[in-house]
């Protein structure tokens, strides 16, 4: 006999037509699955009675996995093998990775993400995570009894268009259909925001087992905005296990130590670190295979003290991100407190310090995310009670635009701008006839495309010959809900078009992302005069390219005299162009042009007369290039 | 005759109900449909009806409609676990038999 769930007043279900969706919470140390059940967010336990699944996959020889505490205990038997953190590699290429000497893996170079060398053969990213997912889609299954319409995966607020995709890519491996990818910040925002009905801004610390990310983000009217993410990607609750367990080689004076000794120890700091949270004092007491016996008490003074720096570190990015989002510590108005290592009392204590307030921390934090996340996808699959129907936005982690002439990028959505969104903006052809554009897609905050990250390349084609600048060349950039990218170039006098979905082969690395926000932040000003600098070259380009083919079709209506000036001119402006002087392009600009004009009004005379005896021009050498109109649509 | 709860169900009945914030009690009612004519209904109740059958269990009122009425007369709710599954099941001696997976019965 089935087991019924109690619905909401007038929603119960036809049988055999539940609507079963869960919410993932895919972290980069534990992975979780949770669901409503009569009306209440719970987290599926497994058999053992374990609402974590450590985010581990081994593999064996005879292609058989090992997914979750049992791959966790094999890991330092068999570390080449058995696959941490794999989170960190999705969507990435191997040059992505920075510390990869540190790993136990036999990686493989593939073009677009990396691969590792296991025993059972070349695994991508996405099939581990795709095995994690498997295991929580059965536990699923098995908790509810029946297939799931989908899930709702969370992702770090960062993560950018290829990490995505592979997370989507994952999912279907595992045989999951996506509702939809929702932010992690966000996710914990539903878990308490919406339980409690609060609207302003709030902080999302979350401070994980191996990594920190703090998010601003602003609920009103049931709409939720990320305002500014920030973070440090290796910084966790990892890191005060490692602390405690100097503390414990220092204070016992003991030597170096075996791996076996090295694992107790660790055990014991992390024990230590959990016993503290509830304790004022905690023993740590271990016998090592040395023959050596470790006796010793930390109280919670001790720990704090030894983890002060580690505290603070923390505090750095929570600055930045407000600065970022244009607020103040006195404009937020709710910390959300997400990931085991904030059950802390010295962690709660400086944040609750930071923001002058006492942190959220009524619900767990290691499963607040998934909490959220089951929230949304109950909502998604139809199975929410009237009214609660509200919108969920979330944002562009990092601007997208294309590449203009002179290596500029014209920003089309900026970062931060909420999705899903759609929109437009206006260019057209440099030269005179030229029947291509090309289109580079790039992601990043800075002005010139060699500080941005590239994401893709097509080209229009199929433009019919124009003077410059007479071409209507509309380019669209699409973000969907899940944060995936789509450009269409249309031409609109023609009606050709080309377009793109964005998969990038590769990604950002958290770090890049950070690094290249505070990059742009330094670099301000000396993008906005490299910029000035290179719309100048561009210009200077442009009238001397005008200038050349017009002495090429009319050179005959100028007097040696003067042609011996113009050229002069050019020859100066061209020296101006290779410089960085913005100033000396500018003004060699005027000589030209001045010099330039009874020409130009000759070539104007002639061709009028040429039109009126019917004769064509003839089409001139199509380029690619492609020339900002200035206005946006 | 009645319809109850167990004693375990009423508790997660009250369990959810402080979480949900709201709501009086429990509905159960029966409807046509499913592979074997009728169906269970299970919800909150947030009203009562003037014409609903009302009984309280271990705590919980529950509401029943009085069409539902005589087939779950003598009705126990029970909440159960099975394997990693776990939720209500109706104990309803009225049942003559049911579809295999028992969602929806016959009496």
């Amino acid at each position: 006999m089935a087991l019924l769930q109690i619905a909401e007043p007038g929603e119960s279900s036809a049988p055999h037509q539940h609507r079963l969706a869960v919410g993932i919470d895919l972290g980069t140390t534990n992975s979780l699955v949770a669901t409503v059940r009569s009306g209440l967010a719970v987290v599926l336990s497994d058999e053992l009675g374990r609402p974590l699944l450590p985010s581990v996959v081994r593999y064996m020889p005879d292609g058989q996995t090992e997914v979750g505490y049992d791959a966790q205990t094999r890991q330092a038997l068999d570390p080449r093998n058995t696959i941490v953190s794999v989170k960190r590699f999705m969507g990435r290429g191997l040059a992505d990775i920075s510390n990869r000497e540190g790993m136990p893996y036999r990686f493989d170079d593939a073009p677009g993400m990396l691969r590792l060398h296991t025993v059972a053969g070349l695994k991508s990213p996405v099939e581990v995570s795709a095995e994690i997912l498997r295991n929580l889609r059965l536990r699923a299954e098995a908790s509810l009894g029946g297939a799931l319409l989908g899930a709702v995966i969370t992702v770090p607020a960062y993560f950018d268009d290829a990490q995505r995709q592979a997370t989507k890519d994952a999912a279907r491996l595992a045989g999951l259909p996506v509702l939809r990818l929702l932010n992690e910040p966000t996710a914990a925002a539903i878990a308490y925001g919406l339980d409690n009905a609060a609207e302003g801004v709030y902080a999302v610390y979350d401070l994980g087992g191996g990594t920190f990310d703090i998010s601003i983000l602003r609920l009103s009217r049931g709409i939720f905005e990320v305002l500014a993410t920030g973070g440090d990607s290796a910084l966790g609750g990892d890191d005060f296990d490692h602390r405690i367990f100097c503390w414990i080689l220092e204070t016992a004076g003991l030597k170096p130590l075996s791996v076996e000794d090295a694992r107790v120890l660790l055990t014991r700091a992390r024990e230590a670190k959990e016993y503290l949270t509830f304790h004022g004092v905690a023993p740590i007491s271990a016998r090592l295979d040395s023959g050596e016996i470790v006796d010793l008490t930390l109280s919670t003074e001790i720990f704090s003290e030894i983890t002060q720096t580690l505290v603070a570190k923390t505090m750095q990015p929570v600055k930045k991100a407000l600065r970022d989002a244009g607020l103040s510590v006195a404009d937020v108005k709710g910390v959300v407190m997400v990931g085991g290592a904030t059950r802390m009392p010295q962690v709660q204590r400086a944040v609750g310090d930071f923001f002058r307030q006492d942190p959220l921390n009524n619900l767990d934090p290691d499963k607040v995310v998934a909490i959220g996340a089951a929230k949304q996808a109950n909502l998604l699959a139809g199975n929410g009670a009237a009214g609660d129907d509200w919108l969920l936005l979330d944002v562009i982690p990092l601007s997208l635009g294309i590449e203009t002439m002179g290596g500029l990028v014209e920003k089309i959505i900026p970062r931060n701008a909420t999705i899903p969104t759609a929109r437009a903006q206006e260019f057209t052809t440099f030269r005179d006839g030229q029947t291509a554009l090309a289109v580079h897609v790039v992601q990043g905050e800075r002005e010139l495309v060699g500080d941005c990250r590239s994401l893709a390349r097509f080209e229009l084609r199929g433009i019919p010959p124009m003077v410059a600048g007479a071409a209507r060349v509309r380019v669209t950039f699409q973000v969907d809900a899940d944060g995936l990218l789509a450009v269409t170039a249309r031409e609109k006098t023609s009606g050709v078009e080309a377009s793109i979905v964005v998969k990038p082969s590769y990604g950002l690395s958290d770090d890049e992302i950070a690094e290249m926000l505070k990059d742009s932040l330094q670099h301000v000003r000396d993008d906005a005069l490299q910029r000035a600098l290179r719309e100048a070259q561009i210009d200077a380009e442009r009238l001397l390219e005008a200038v050349r083919a017009a002495l090429v079709g009319d050179g005959e209506l100028l007097s040696a005299d003067e042609r011996a000036r113009i050229d002069a001119d050019i020859g100066k402006l061209q020296a101006a162009t290779r410089g960085d002087n913005r100033r000396q392009i500018v003004l060699a600009m005027d000589d030209l042009e001045a010099d330039t004009k009874d020409f130009a009004a000759r070539r104007m005379d002639k061709s009028i007369r040429r039109a009126f005896a019917g004769r064509r021009i003839s089409e001139l050498d199509s380029d690619t290039t492609i020339a900002h109109t200035g206005e946006a649509t | 005759m009645a319809v109850t709860l167990s004693e375990r169900a009423a508790r997660h009945v009250a369990n959810y109900m402080v979480k949900r914030g709201k709501g009086i009690g429990l509905r159960l009612g029966v409807r046509t449909s499913g592979c074997s004519g009728m169906a269970y209904k299970l919800e909150f109740a947030d009203i009562a009806r003037p014409d609903d059958i009302e009984f309280e269990s271990h705590g919980v009122k529950v509401l029943i409609d009085p069409k539902s009425f005589p087939y779950l007369d003598g009705t126990e709710l029970d909440y159960a676990r099975e394997g990693l599954n776990e939720g209500f099941r109706f104990n309803n001696p009225n049942v003559k038999d049911a579809c295999g997976c028992g969602e929806s019965f016959n009496v």
